[in-house]
């Protein structure tokens, strides 16, 4: 096995009017959601539903959807609250979930895709905002991050697809401390400790101090550290879906391909039963706030057999035991590149962690901030020092510190804008993401819903709406579905076509 | 996407060549000075910082 398997990221963005701090942000979210759909699909069917329900009797979905309206700016702002959903050409969602814009990338099948796919959605973001803030006069800034750091967090969700006969509790006692350590290459830095970040200071993720439990369902309280809600969104006997909560929103391309990459590692030891060895924390959740806490990289947490080991000790056992299960493969060159590039990282911040500045955001923002520290004496509860933690993920080119950084060569990138630029119109061709994104595109106007299983089709008012399910997430791809969307001489001879 | 597209590093002054599978700085050892960059950060930053992190306040999401 490798890094390559069924994955994705979902990011909830920070959203804000600087000029009215009281703005409603549920409706700032779909501002900013209807005015990116309204300019790359002027045709759509109004309010294109998501299909929450797969036993839903076809009429049913009708509901609202049956009727059309044309797309007048001026309507923007009496859009319903918090319904705003789009599926995109990407294949991606793109919609409002509580009170912030949320892009959920399409499923992929390797950590290379995914952030490929997860920059696409940060220039899908800034489009949007822009296009929202001329329409409603009034500048609407967007955010990459995950704390406004007075108490309030939102996520940026890792999903990664199992085999459901993979043990849980081999995933919770492997992923447990691989979790807890992780944030040491792919935490994206914060200033202030504890959820409100009250206590002046820096720490290594954003996220570590909203959790507060070991295993659980919650994703909004009690934040658990493995999370165990099952919504396979495929075949249920075979799959399982992932779902990781504790991970920051990378600015870097290189660490969201190496979190997903060493991820994906880990996760494919533990479906082939190769990891055993001792790695179990005494307390879990208050080693994930001591790791994140310990920038300086010196503390020692308590493993429950009384050792202690430090956070880049941890990784280093994971890593040993990934060459070792590489070695006994014939591993891919991307898994290949992952382990070596997660040894670097790991190796790099042992002995001179800011030689990462250029690729590891916590350390980029620790040096930045260090040079304010040092140049005018800023303490960590400096005005300035916090402006640099929230602008540094603004998704403004000309503001964004990291996207100014990636521009002018300070942070390395992946992608070519033209990839990227590319991954904001078209879907990765290897998932049924494909056939999603393709149906957006070509039937754009009969769209009544879709989900991650399924396409809903409005072949008119005299038909019952046609369902297709894509329960595999390995079928509905470019090899197998680019003749028919090439052939169809519209959607009714295209749903023709597919049948069998 | 080809399997071999994603062994090309795209850093700006990095030599696409480059291959990825050899340990080592990715960018050759070349990396930013501090100093240069907190002008640039200065000339960018928002202008009165402290209301404007008083003011960025968001809901709870997941």
């Amino acid at each position: 096995m490798s890094v390559h398997r069924i994955m994705g990221i979902e990011n909830e963005y920070g959203i804000a009017v600087a000029a009215d701090p009281a703005a409603n942000p549920m409706l700032l979210s779909s501002q900013v959601v209807n005015a990116y759909a309204n300019e790359t699909m002027p045709n759509r069917m109004r309010r294109m539903r998501w299909d929450y329900d797969v036993e839903t009797p076809l009429r049913d979905a009708r509901g609202y959807d049956m009727s059309r309206a044309d797309a007048d700016p001026s309507q923007l702002t009496d859009e319903d609250f918090g319904v705003a959903n789009v599926v995109l050409t990407n294949g991606a969602r793109f919609y409002v979930d509580h009170a912030h814009p949320e892009y959920a990338a399409p499923e992929v099948t390797n950590p290379r895709d995914a952030s490929l796919w997860d920059v696409a959605g940060d220039r899908i973001i800034q489009r949007s905002a822009e296009l929202a803030s001329s329409l409603t006069n009034q500048l609407i800034t967007v955010y990459k991050n995950n704390t406004d750091g007075k108490g309030a967090s939102y996520g940026t969700h890792e999903n990664y697809q199992l085999s459901r006969e993979t043990p849980f509790p081999q995933l919770i006692k492997f992923l447990t401390p691989f979790f807890v350590t992780r944030c040491l290459f792919a935490g994206a830095g914060r200033v202030g400790l504890g959820q409100e970040g009250d206590e002046p200071g820096f720490q290594i993720s954003s996220r570590a101090d909203f959790f507060e439990a070991e295993v659980g369902l919650e994703t909004t309280l009690r934040r658990p550290i493995i999370n165990t809600r099952d919504e396979p969104h495929a075949d249920p006997d075979k799959f399982r879906r992932l779902h990781v909560i504790v991970g920051d929103a990378n600015m870097s391309q290189r660490m969201t391909y190496l979190k997903m990459g060493s991820t994906a590692l880990v996760l494919s030891m533990i479906e082939d039963g190769f990891l055993d060895f001792d790695v179990e924390l005494h307390d879990p959740v208050s080693a994930m706030h001591q790791v994140s806490h310990d920038y300086e990289l010196v503390h020692r947490v308590r493993m429950k057999d009384g050792r202690e080991l430090s956070a880049l000790e941890i990784q280093r056992m994971y890593i040993e035991q990934a060459h070792r299960y590489v070695a006994a493969t014939d591993a891919d060159e991307m898994t290949l590149d992952v382990l070596s590039e997660w040894t670097r990282v790991v190796e790099t911040l042992a002995t001179d962690k800011f030689a990462l500045r250029d690729e590891v955001d916590w350390i980029a923002k620790l040096a930045i901030m260090n040079g304010y520290r040092e140049r005018d004496h800023a303490l960590w509860n400096d005005p300035r020092i916090a402006a640099i933690d929230i602008q540094y993920a603004d998704m403004r080119k000309e503001k964004g510190l990291a996207l100014l950084m990636q521009a002018k060569g300070k942070q390395q990138v992946m992608f070519t804008e033209q990839e990227i630029a590319q991954a904001v119109v078209t879907p990765p061709h290897d998932t049924r993401a494909y056939f999603r994104g393709k149906c957006v595109e070509h039937f754009v106007d009969q769209v009544a819903a879709a989900s991650w299983d399924s396409v809903i089709l409005d072949l008119g008012s005299d038909v019952p709406l046609t369902r297709i399910s894509t329960p595999d997430v390995r079928k509905g791809t470019k090899d197998l579905t680019e003749s028919l969307f090439a052939s169809a001489t519209g959607t009714a001879d295209f749903v023709r076509k597919l049948q069998p | 996407m080809s399997e071999r597209d994603f062994i090309q590093r795209k850093g700006p002054g990095e030599d696409d060549s480059d291959d990825v599978t050899t340990p080592g700085k990715a960018g050759g050892g070349q990396v930013f000075d501090v100093s240069d960059l907190l002008d640039e950060i200065d000339s960018v930053l928002e202008e009165n910082a402290e209301e404007f992190v008083k003011g960025f306040v968001q809901k709870g999401g997941q």
